[in-house]
């Protein structure tokens, strides 16, 4: 048995989380099969996902199935035959998946995916989003709308910003009602937003579980278990009943004192998503060293709710319109991410920092040498920086990254043994 | 007066190669107190910093006039050239004469690097222009005009000084003035393309970007004025479209190549900040909500602007047909994410229209280019000898 095998927990949770996941790719055959439900293509990050659940439409994710597609070793197909089209080396690996994937029929499950009623691009921080959701339209002939989300420019949202995130709203509604030919039900909608609060209640508790040493959950690598039906049944009583359950579990974890290692030895703050072709390879440098990550950037694409944000059933325009402005990663800006992590390293007690550049992806890689600067010459923080990807298996260098994870390391217990290794220290 | 134009345009390369911003120099001896705000591509409203009595400035990196040095370390691998020479710009003290810095929401690069620049510069106004990518909701207008006068406070707030709608009217009118002389140059330069070299007309157009507008506008009309009086001889050339180089630019002597392999440029989307507009701003009217509607519904295509009313591949194959061009050269920067992006929909519809295009990718720090060379060449061969 592998250290990451014994670290991986497996309780009720992961049972449910599979059925979930099952239960979506079902909805979306079915909507492939006979058209109902309408499904609509969206991106995670920061999303109205309860606008979609108001008129009962489900949600396809690209993201997701490039995820699926690289976690389970097949991204490189669509890749190359992405690439054969015109995308460039250096474009983003996602939308290459993706793409390629939906050109050659390829779903992660096998099974059928619909072509979307709409292909919806919620456009929160990220550029590359609305060229993919373009070519998306482009390539399968569907109607785009694009909701232009402000960027956060200062550290909250103008009024103005929200008056227009608000705006394309109702005007997304109007589109829908024309394409799905169903009404706005705005019981539903409220409903909607008011399971999102509690998953989001839930799940806050989960990640503030992780404060505690040992921390009975991997906030990297297992929130990603959980991130799934996070996004996917989000907004849905599902959702909600899943995440309760998830809390309980991680609950008693901490009651009867088990962490995700026997006897946890270092603490880490990850910033960036992970190499998910060599998931596991990564998780096992990690348990290698019973280092355990207690929060990450990662784990907030789709919302940030560990610091109190959460959807309000009571303002439900105004609330889903404040968790796309200002209560996502994707959407910040580049200090207040700066600010995220150093929070994390303080209030979670963390020894170091993991950076990992991903070539795909500029917008949480663009200036990450500025970021190490900030921690390791600004903060004193001790800071290692990888580089690889998160889809594309060609830039993974798993004997050069396993030895720059062992020296961090070996430099971490150097530090511990001389005393000079506070967790948490700023 | 040949000769006379011959030099002006050798000046106007000198200026555009000069790291030390001489000519913003100068201004600034000029006004005493006055503020210089850069702006990173690819477009400001540059009528805004002008109505508060500030000079703007375009930034379009250093070329090959600047080693990296310290710029690696905070941008690392996979970034275009453009975002780490301004960096190093600012690193090595060469942006110390401007008070301000733009950018704006073309890309996640540019993007993250305009907070790096407010982190390692807080001396400076450093500020993210969002510029919406949503045209088609009659709140875009409403929000960006809310945004240009965000940063009209911010600007007053800097200088010290109160923007007038008389003085924004007045810039408006100067600027689409600037528009209309880039626009008759650049139809007199598809029509006889003997009469003005490309690379001539982009260094007179990227010369403006450090000096007021109102001495832009005396350069032009020099400009439109000399060139005329040339007796040039045409050339056996291929008439091409060049699209991709929207915010990085290639370096002066990429551009000269590509017309001494026996280009013909009609077109092309170097500097687009500068003419930016389809139509003059309209001078009636209130001038910030003239500004932030003719960004959302009279702007040309970019890369960088997003309007699915008329997607970009196809406003390219319309551009083509209007100029009569013969085939397109996408000019790319190395990792360039928007053109890479839109390079897959550009091949297609031009091979769906049956039109010969190239690929090339530079580096604004590049200075040797005998494989483009070789590229350009052999591409033109193709067509003029079929
Ligand atoms: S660039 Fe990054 S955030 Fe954007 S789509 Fe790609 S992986 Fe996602
Ligand atoms: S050259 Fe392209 S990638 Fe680089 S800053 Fe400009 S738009 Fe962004």
């Amino acid at each position: 048995m592998s250290e990451t095998s014994k670290a991986e927990y497996r309780g009720g949770m992961h049972q449910r989380q599979k059925a979930l996941m099952l239960d979506w790719y079902a909805r979306l055959d079915e909507g492939a099969r006979t058209g109902s439900p309408p499904a609509v293509s969206l991106m995670i990050s920061g999303n109205c996902v309860e606008l979609l659940e108001a008129f009962g439409a489900v949600p396809i994710y690209p993201e997701i199935n490039a995820l699926q597609l690289a976690i389970r070793h097949q991204s490189l197909e669509p890749i190359l035959a992405a690439e054969e089209m015109g995308y460039a080396a250096d474009n983003c690996a996602y939308v290459k998946a993706d793409i390629g994937a939906m050109l050659k029929g390829i779903t992660p499950t096998g099974g059928k995916l619909p072509k979307p009623t709409l292909v919806f691009c919620n456009f929160v921080g990220c550029n590359t989003y609305i060229k993919w959701f373009e070519h998306l339209a482009e390539f399968q002939n569907a109607p785009l709308f694009m909701l232009d989300v402000p960027f956060l420019r200062g550290d909250e949202p103008s009024k103005e910003d929200i008056a227009y995130v608000i705006q394309q709203m109702h005007e997304l509604i109007k589109k829908l009602e024309e394409l799905t030919g169903r009404k706005f039900d705005y019981d539903r909608f409220r409903e909607a937003v008011r399971c999102s609060s509690q998953v989001e209640e839930s799940w806050s508790r989960i990640k503030r579980l992780a404060q505690r040493s040992p921390s009975p959950f991997d906030a990297y690598f297992d929130a990603i278990t959980l991130m799934g039906p996070l996004y996917v049944h989000r907004a849905r009583p599902e959702g909600v009943e899943f995440f309760e359950l998830a809390l309980r579990e991680m609950e008693e974890k901490v009651a009867r004192g088990e962490g995700v290692y026997d006897q946890e030895r270092f603490r880490l703050v990850m910033e960036g998503p992970p190499p998910y072709p060599f998931f596991r390879a990564f998780r096992d440098m990690f348990a290698k060293w019973k280092a355990c990550a207690v929060a990450s950037t990662y784990s907030t694409v789709g919302g940030l709710w560990e610091f109190g944000f959460r959807h309000d059933p009571d303002h439900p325009f105004e609330s889903v319109a404040m968790h796309m402005l200002q209560h996502n990663v994707v959407n910040r800006n580049y200090l207040q991410r700066y600010e995220q992590i150093r929070r994390y390293i303080e209030e979670w007690n963390a020894h170091g920092l993991i950076i990992h550049f991903v070539k795909s992806c500029r917008l949480f890689s663009a200036g990450q040498g500025d970021m190490r600067d900030y921690f390791t010459r600004k903060l004193g923080i001790p800071t290692l920086y990888l580089e690889s990807d998160l889809a594309d298996p060609r830039y993974f260098s798993e004997a050069q990254i396993k030895n720059r994870m062992d020296a961090f390391f070996e430099g971490l217990e150097h530090s511990q043994a001389a005393g000079s290794l506070r967790a948490g220290a700023a | 007066m040949a000769q006379e134009i011959e030099r002006t345009f050798e000046r106007f390369s000198e200026i555009l190669q000069d790291l030390t911003f001489t000519e913003v120099r100068r201004w600034k001896e000029e006004h005493p107190g006055k503020k210089s705000i850069a702006y990173f591509p690819v477009y400001a409203p540059l009528e805004i910093i002008h109505a508060c009595g500030m000079l703007p400035v375009g930034l379009n990196g250093a070329g090959d006039r600047l080693d990296i040095q310290y710029a690696d370390a905070r941008f690392g691998s996979f970034i275009c050239s453009i975002v780490k020479t301004t960096m190093e710009m600012g690193m090595t003290g060469h942006l110390d004469v401007f008070d301000g810095m733009l950018f704006s929401s073309i890309c996640d690069s540019a993007r993250n690097l305009c907070f790096v620049f407010k982190r390692n510069f807080p001396q400076m106004y450093v500020d993210f222009l969002h510029l919406p990518h949503n045209p088609s909701t009659s709140a875009a207008a409403d929000f960006l005009e809310s945004e240009y006068r965000r940063l009209q406070r911010e600007l007053e707030k800097l200088g010290n000084c109160e923007m007038s709608p008389e003085g924004l009217h007045r810039a408006i009118v100067l600027y689409n003035q600037n528009r209309t002389l880039l626009q008759q140059l650049y139809a007199l330069r598809a029509e006889r393309p003997e009469l003005l070299r490309t690379s001539e007309l982009y260094a007179a157009m990227r010369a403006g970007n450090f000096v007021p507008v109102e001495t832009h506008n005396a350069w032009l009309e020099e400009v439109l004025a000399g060139v005329n009086l040339r007796a040039g001889k045409r050339r056996d050339s291929i008439r091409v479209v060049i699209e991709g180089s929207f915010c990085e630019q290639p370096p002066l002597d990429l551009i000269r190549l590509i017309e001494e392999a026996g280009c013909y440029v009609v077109d092309d989307d170097f500097i687009l900040g500068r003419r930016w507009f389809t139509e003059d701003v309209p001078v009636d009217g209130d001038p910030l909500r003239a500004l932030a509607e003719s960004y959302v519904n009279r702007a040309v295509y970019s890369s960088v602007r997003h309007d699915w009313r008329n997607p970009r591949h196809k406003a390219l194959l319309e551009k083509v047909k209007r100029t009569g061009a013969e085939a397109v050269i996408l000019l790319i920067a190395k990792f360039c994410e928007p053109a890479y992006f839109d390079y897959v929909l550009f091949k297609k519809e031009l091979e769906g229209a049956g039109i010969p295009h190239l690929l090339l990718e530079f580096e604004e720090k590049a200075f040797t280019f005998d494989r483009l060379r070789t590229e350009v060449e052999t591409f033109v061969e193709s067509l003029l000898f079929v």
